[in-house]
């Protein structure tokens, strides 16, 4: 008996240790010099695409390079590493998180070794921490994988306003912003491309998805605005796209949410109705409006209730 | 070596096949499951339950888009009257972690027994809203909801302000002079952060323990218009929506209390 139960145990371990050849190619484009870009997907996650949905990348300088969001998976983690080092001999330092969502952070165990520093807002360990049961129940329902905790990196370094990354000949800098997209937004700004890197405080094609604070997005926005870039590099959408022009279906797009739930409020209208009513007009512009429109506004429409107190 | 991958082989084919067949019969009774398996029996005992819509109607969405924020509205097809009227109506949710979710009681000056607000729906389920008339029988209508994770979802993101915020009420009418001796319609809204005590914190691995609103009392002119238990299914700064009959001008007053013993409450002047 014994023999066929460590036979078992030997083949089993064969199984789940993937060879160097199993790791999916990623495809990269690289938007400025230095700057690569996965586009992801516009799909809600599912155990088909195992959650790597959004766009994810890296920045090289001459002494470092630093990963900007991992991917939605593990194995889109493993895919990264493998598809920058086949690009470039310089050491990754950095892993920055631009925020808590899945398909932004999944990949980040790929990365846990000494001498790479994970870096984030100064909210992202705690939205981490408090998210990560239901993430990982989640993980299992939808996406047909299965994590442990310490797939949940959090953050070595995090940034409560500004930080200044040094990448050698490169400097980035790293801004902490007020809630928007969600309590833990990131962006990354390439002084020498004048490339701004907003992950998911940018969608396009894709509908943006208020997983913070309609208010505070907008906010948000309007300082962005004044940001010297040429180039925008969205979390869901294009691989990059022109400075500030980019933003303008964005911000349209919350700027009505928030006049017409305010007019429903103002009105003694209920959240279902708005639900029903508001700013159907604009569906045809953007991809997965049905699935995520009816609850930003939900969301949007449990803020505003309270905006005035 | 052949062998034992024959032999896994047919463990994994037989696994397939028991997953696939208790999945399946488990799908058809799940429905039931719960409320069959005990909730019935816990609540209600073995008294008759009429079910249908003739009393009592539940709308919920069918697909909820935010789990932790799904709006539902129980309407009352009897006029409140002296003779005829609601007088509880108990509202259960089958498969979260704490079915019971919340408890109402009107009068007949309560005009119409018809509530909306927003609740927590942690798994595919049956909502249940079960109403008893004054003559003490029991009327049910349930509504299927396809939802997941409401109830262990992650704290709205500013807790802070929530906190800061907490016990603030305001009262919204429908119309801004009240229609004596009619039915008006009235919205409560309460802030007030509703922890669930089932979101944990990975980091301290602690659980935010359970801080919710326990009871909530509204009357006019002192008199009781709707009365409330409520648990953890209710969302975050509950919203109820409710009928009042005014006969004078008078005060519209809310009451709550939490499980932490926090009270809290709010009047609203109310004129025709
Ligand atoms: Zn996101």
């Amino acid at each position: 008996m014994k023999v066929p139960v460590i036979a078992l145990i030997l083949s089993l371990t064969a199984l789940n240790a993937p060879a160097q050849t199993d790791i999916p190619k990623l495809s990269l484009q690289q938007v400025a010099p230095g700057i690569y870009v996965h586009q992801g997907v516009h799909e809600l996650p599912d155990s088909h695409n195992r959650g790597e949905i959004a766009n994810i990348g890296f920045i090289v300088g001459q002494r470092c390079v630093a990963v900007i969001d991992t991917g939605g998976s593990p194995e889109q983690g493993h895919a990264l590493r493998s598809a920058i080092e086949s690009i470039t001999t310089t050491p990754i330092c950095y892993v920055i998180n631009t925020h808590v969502h899945p398909d932004h952070i999944y990949g980040n165990i790929a990365f846990k070794q000494p001498g790479v520093s994970f870096i984030g807002h100064h909210k992202l360990a705690e939205a981490m921490a408090m998210r990560a049961p239901f993430y990982q129940e989640k993980a299992e329902r939808d996406l047909g994988f299965s994590l442990k905790i310490e797939n949940f990196v959090p953050p070595d370094h995090s940034v409560r306003d500004t930080l200044v990354l040094e990448l050698g000949a490169r400097t980035l800098l790293l801004r902490a912003h007020k809630t928007s997209h969600t309590d833990n937004d990131l962006s990354i700004y390439d002084a020498q491309t004048k490339t701004l890197w907003l992950a998911d405080l940018l969608f396009m094609g894709h509908l943006p998805v208020v997983d913070g604070s309609l208010n505070g997005w907008l906010a948000t926005i309007e300082q962005l605005k004044t940001i010297d870039a040429k180039l925008a590099i969205p979390g869901h959408g294009p691989v990059s796209a022109d400075w500030p022009g980019a933003l303008e279906p964005e911000e349209r797009y919350l700027k009505t949410l928030q006049s017409e739930i305010r007019a429903f409020i103002k009105d003694d209208k209920t959240m279902e109705d708005a639900m029903e009513n508001v700013d159907l007009s604009v569906r045809d512009d953007w991809q997965l409006f049905d699935e995520f429109h009816k609850r930003n506004i939900s969301t949007a429409f449990a803020e505003l209730e309270w905006e005035d107190d | 070596m052949k062998q034992l991958i024959a032999l896994n082989k047919g463990l994994w084919l037989a696994l397939a096949y028991l997953l696939a067949v208790t999945g399946s019969a488990f799908a058809a009774g799940e429905e039931e499951a719960a409320w069959n398996g005990g909730l019935r029996q816990k609540f209600f005992g073995d008294r008759a339950i009429e079910e249908g819509n003739q009393i009592i109607e539940l709308t919920a969405p069918y697909r909820a888009e935010d789990p932790a924020l799904v709006p539902i509205q129980i309407n009352s097809k009897i006029p409140q009257t002296k003779d005829r009227y609601i007088k509880t109506v108990t509202l259960i949710i089958d498969n979260n972690p704490v079915p019971f979710s919340a408890n109402f009681h009107f009068t007949p000056e309560s005009g119409k027994a018809d509530l909306a607000m927003r609740v927590r729906v942690n798994a595919y389920t049956h909502i249940r809203a079960i109403a008893e008339t004054n003559d003490g029988k029991l009327h049910m209508n349930k509504v299927f909801v396809k939802a997941s994770g409401g109830c262990s979802a992650p704290i709205g993101t500013d807790l802070e302000a929530a906190m800061a915020r907490m016990g603030k009420m305001k009262f919204k009418l429908d119309n801004e002079k009240a229609a004596l001796q009619q039915p008006n319609l009235a919205q409560l809204l309460i802030s007030h952060p509703n922890i669930t005590g089932l979101q944990m914190d990975q980091l301290t691995r602690m659980i935010k323990p359970a801080h919710f609103v326990e009871e909530l009392k509204v009357s006019f002119n002192d008199k009781p218009v709707l009365t409330a238990q409520t648990d953890i299914a209710i969302s975050a700064d509950p919203n109820f929506r409710f009928y009042f009959v005014p006969e004078t001008a008078g005060e519209l007053k809310a009451e709550i209390r939490d499980n932490k013993g926090n009270q809290f409450s709010a009047t609203q002047t109310v004129t025709p």
